[in-house]
């Protein structure tokens, strides 16, 4: 809270004490230039990171919700087995609904691998049986149990086997996004370090004259740190503006497009971008005030 | 105010001076003088807090220079105008601006009444606007003592303030000084400007210290 308080009171500014120190060129624009580019790539991996968080929250979700049960019997007794298994089904608690897939919903899943003429019916393909849970689900256990018992054909597929890599996946892409976020933060640190330690040295007689004349460290740092936080913070600004713009233009999601296409900003995640600004401002303003108080203390 | 005690400097290795004593009493004023490299600027420095003793002890208004922080040294150098041979300005704002620097890194606001006084006393309204490298050397050196003198410091250094100027021009800033003097101001000159002493000597009460063989000695009656 006290340092928000500082940093505000920091990019409300002191016109004097600003004029104390010449503006430099190459640190100037190398604080904006790296600012910008920075936040124009922290923009992509807060949708990296977003994006594969929705979409570890939508796998695990959704797909904890549903079940298959494949039946493999004989073609005379496919239907019966069937009957069956939709009966143990629907007498089974934490089950809302079992439905067995028509033969054109089974072509469209094979048509990936076989194409779109595949003959379901003259094949021994497995009937397929989409099962909806409700509530806390059922107990998996007991149901393999019953079906044995009652459709030997019958095997349960509550998708756990795939749907745990598929989220552990996900959560990592997630965290892959946060941990480059960082990156970008401490890189954007270092090279903003580096610009105030050049400027520093570049006004060493403007320090000295200010020294002779009374000033203190933290007078003279604040001229320094003012004059990044807000280079940092513009060029922020037009990094994340052209980020949010370029997510933008990227394709809408869709179902065919998988996960690429989803890879944006949904809702009130829009704002998040945001934040970059700030933090790059936030970053700045340390980088540059331990950076200015070192040089300082070294310098007398 | 300024007290040196048993002072001794050394730098790379070689001793610059020492056992050297020295008070500034408040409303004096004292001539330094001696030969080039006898550590006139040094002894100056050790004075407003830039450098810190070898040896010996050095009080600021009671506080040992080495005890003190850089925070400490800043509040001190506020109760001292120097005026520097080269004289270190900020060469990208304008005199009145550097002439308020005290007074703008102090937090204090002034008003212009006052820095346009100011700016007459030593002569610069004119100039006001111009940049530090516009200025002539009488100039700057004017412009130099009134950024000294803003604050109202009590105590006032001036490293060869004379250096670059003319003899009319450095009666001129003698005068000034002098004046500061009569103010109740206490004045450390070091000069190797010896008319410029026997001239100060006609118009106020001056102890005359000369710097050499790593000694401080009082030279007056030779002058």
């Amino acid at each position: 809270m006290d340092m928000l308080r500082r940093l505000l009171e920091l990019l409300a500014g002191d016109p004097q004490a600003d004029r104390a120190v010449p503006p430099t060129g190459f640190t100037a624009r190398l604080t904006l230039l790296s600012s910008g580019a920075m936040a124009f790539l922290a923009v992509f991996a807060l949708a990296l990171s977003l994006a594969t968080g929705r979409l570890a929250d939508r796998w695990s979700d959704e797909l904890a919700k549903t079940s298959t049960l494949r039946i493999s019997a004989p073609a005379d007794q496919m239907q019966a087995q069937t009957d069956a298994a939709i009966v143990v089904l629907e007498s089974t608690p934490g089950v809302a609904q079992a439905r067995a897939l028509s033969a054109d919903e089974q072509r469209e899943l094979l048509a990936p691998w076989f194409g779109p003429d595949l003959p379901v019916e003259t094949l021994p393909v497995p009937q397929l049986i989409e099962v909806i849970e409700d509530g806390d689900g059922f107990d998996a256990t007991g149901l393999r149990a019953r079906l044995q018992a009652e459709v030997p054909g019958a095997i349960l597929d509550d998708h756990t086997r795939w749907r745990e890599p598929l989220v552990e996946a996900a959560n990592r892409l997630r965290l892959l996004g946060f941990v480059s976020m960082l990156l970008i933060a401490g890189a954007t640190g270092a090279m903003i370090t580096l610009a105030a330690n050049a400027a520093l040295a570049a006004n060493a007689q403007v320090i000295r004259v200010m020294r002779l004349v009374g000033a203190r460290d933290i007078y003279i740092a604040r001229a320094f740190v003012r004059r990044f936080t807000q280079r940092a913070l513009i060029g922020a600004a037009v990094g994340t503006l052209a980020g949010t713009l370029a997510v933008l233009l990227l394709p809408s999601a869709d179902a065919a497009g998988g996960f690429l296409t989803g890879l944006g900003f949904q809702g009130a995640h829009w704002l998040w971008p945001l934040v970059i600004p700030a933090l790059a401002a936030l970053v700045a303003f340390i980088a540059t005030r331990q950076a200015a108080l070192r040089t300082l203390k070294e310098q007398s | 105010m300024i007290e040196l005690d048993n002072v001794a400097y050394s730098y790379g290795g070689a001793e610059l001076f020492a056992g050297l004593d020295l008070t500034l009493a408040p409303g004096s004023f004292h001539f330094l003088t001696g030969p080039s490299g006898a550590g006139k600027t040094t002894l100056l420095k050790l004075c407003y807090g830039e450098l810190i003793a070898t040896g010996g002890q050095v009080r600021l208004f009671g506080q040992d220079a080495r005890g003190l922080d850089r925070d400490s040294v800043a509040q001190i150098r506020r109760r001292i105008g120097v005026v520097h041979q080269d004289c270190q300005f900020l060469d990208h704002l304008p005199v009145a601006e550097n002439i308020a620097l005290p007074l703008t890194v102090a937090g204090h606001g002034s008003t212009s009444d006052d820095l346009r006084d100011l700016l007459g006393w030593v002569g610069l309204s004119k100039q006001a606007a111009q940049l530090p490298p516009e200025l002539s050397g009488g100039e700057r050196q004017r412009a130099a003592l009134a950024r000294a003198v803003i604050m109202s410091p009590e105590v006032i250094l001036a490293d060869e303030p004379t250096g670059n100027v003319d003899w009319e021009m450095s009666q001129r800033l003698l005068g000034l000084l002098v004046e500061l003097n009569k103010m109740g101001k206490t004045v450390l000159i070091a000069t190797h400007d010896l008319s410029l002493i026997r001239a100060a000597k006609a118009q106020v009460s001056a102890r005359v210290l000369r710097l050499a063989d790593r000694r401080l000695q009082l030279a007056g009656a030779s002058l």
